[in-house]
């Protein structure tokens, strides 16, 4: 399969891919790593006249320590972010959803910016920055501004993204070691995204649940914070009963997705299967 | 329109003129004809058209070929050291780890990137590292004795004959 013509430019600057962004408009497309992009590209899903290349720009790389929050670039691949030692140490459901996303070849290549720009309603990336909230921060024509995760899925491949903006950088703030994270993924067999993924962030004292941050993707047609289940945790001991009682919160109230994969009632059964294990899995 | 680019490709440096839609994997079979990297499902799931690119294994039918500008590739033409077997090479031959061959550059190329940082795979560490290489012909428990056999001879540790 072979994409459509278009043109190519690698941009020296982020400044200078805005640029060209606003003077494209919805004819130009962000190239990182590419890993969402080419494979619509080839099946001429989207056939964009020009694709701007910012993989080259070394702003957008590498993962910076800022105090109290992990400041990790947009065109940092998922392979980089699974094995970084400051992810893993600081913003462990980072790391953690990253070793599941796709595969080896496709984390050394595939970009965390790419992926959330893309919005696929089944990836990974989007629970877990919910989880940790994180915030998004974009750089466009009006300038620089940054969007909470939990604002910035709007749909199915759609986000808050203005059209000249590109996302800079993922902000996510530390957690101390009395957090504790974990990602429960029910596998589309061949493709690795998500059918239903729950990623949970809870702060414990002992077996107590300080306060919890659940969030889901997959389930519907963007990642969602689910709010009943993460209050359900907070402040409750964590036991079989309790555990059970919030994971049966799980996916209330939203619009759930039926493919040919899974139906709505099965996607609603597995959205509670799957709170329960990263729950249990988080404080294992 | 048509953007010039420069890369090494097994040691070898190359200079050309490529459409900015040209597949990398096309760009490395059609032009340098290194047909050894194959097209198998052509969506990166199936893996048999996995490179080294910059020492990471890659999936190249989903990358431009203008991607690839300045980067260094290794296929597996480029893996055996003259006339002498790649290790990995060795095990796929001596643990029978293939039998059509069409998946089997891909996994040794999947494989030559675990072993570059983790030269002693557990099994199921060597399993979880083929989860995007497909072999419809072996089960699989073959290549994973394959990259067992090059991991130990890699760590100079006996080889079970």
């Amino acid at each position: 399969m072979i994409p459509a013509a278009f043109d190519y430019h690698k941009a020296t600057s982020v400044a200078e891919a805005v640029g060209l962004l606003k003077e494209h408009g919805m004819d130009a497309k962000i190239l990182a790593g590419g890993h969402s992009l080419i494979p619509a590209m080839k099946l001429r899903l989207n056939q964009p006249e020009l694709l701007i290349d910012i993989s080259g720009i070394a702003d957008l790389k590498g993962i910076k320590d800022e105090g109290r929050k992990l400041v990790i670039g947009a065109a940092c691949t998922h392979g980089a972010i699974a094995s970084s030692a400051e992810v893993n140490k600081d913003a462990p459901i980072l790391a953690i959803t990253a070793k599941t996303i796709g595969d080896i070849q496709i984390r050394n290549k595939g970009t965390i910016g790419g992926s959330i720009a893309h919005a696929d309603p089944a990836a990974d990336w989007p629970a877990a920055l919910i989880a940790a909230d994180a915030t998004i921060e974009v750089l466009g024509g009006g300038g620089s501004r940054t969007i909470a995760a939990t604002d910035f899925f709007t749909g199915i491949y759609d986000t808050a993204l203005e059209e000249d903006e590109v996302i800079i950088a993922i902000h996510v703030p530390k957690v101390s070691s009395t957090f504790t994270s974990a990602y429960a993924k029910f596998f589309q067999p061949a493709s690795r995204f998500a059918i239903v993924g729950c990623a949970v962030v809870m702060e414990m004292k002992d077996n107590y649940c300080v306060s919890a941050r659940v969030a889901f993707t997959g389930v519907s047609d963007m990642a969602f914070f689910d709010e009943k289940v993460s209050s359900a945790l907070a402040g409750k001991s964590l036991n079989d009963e309790t555990i059970a009682a919030a994971a049966a919160q799980a996916a209330q109230g939203v619009d759930t997705l039926g493919d040919h994969f899974a139906s709505e009632e099965y996607r609603e059964h597995l959205a509670k299967v799957y709170a329960e294990r990263a729950i249990r899995e988080a404080i294992a | 329109m048509k953007k010039q680019i420069n890369l090494t490709v097994n040691g070898k440096a190359y200079s050309h003129e490529v459409e900015a839609r040209l597949l990398l994997v096309h760009y490395l079979r059609d032009e340098l004809r290194l047909t050894g990297t194959h097209v198998g499902c052509d969506t990166s799931s199936c893996g048999s058209c996995t490179i080294l690119m910059d020492g990471l294994a890659v999936k190249c039918c989903t990358l431009l070929a203008v991607q690839a500008d300045g980067a260094n590739i290794t296929t597996i033409e480029g893996l055996a050291d003259n006339d002498s077997l790649h290790p990995l090479q060795e095990g796929f031959r001596e643990e029978h780890g293939l039998q059509c061959g069409f998946c089997t550059p891909g996994m040794i190329m999947t494989a030559a990137d675990l072993l570059s940082t983790n030269s002693d795979p557990s099994e199921q560490e060597i399993r979880h590292a083929l989860e995007g290489n497909f072999c419809r012909c072996t089960g699989y428990h073959n290549i994973v004795k394959s990259i067992q056999y090059a991991a130990n001879k890699i760590n100079n540790k006996e080889v079970a004959s």
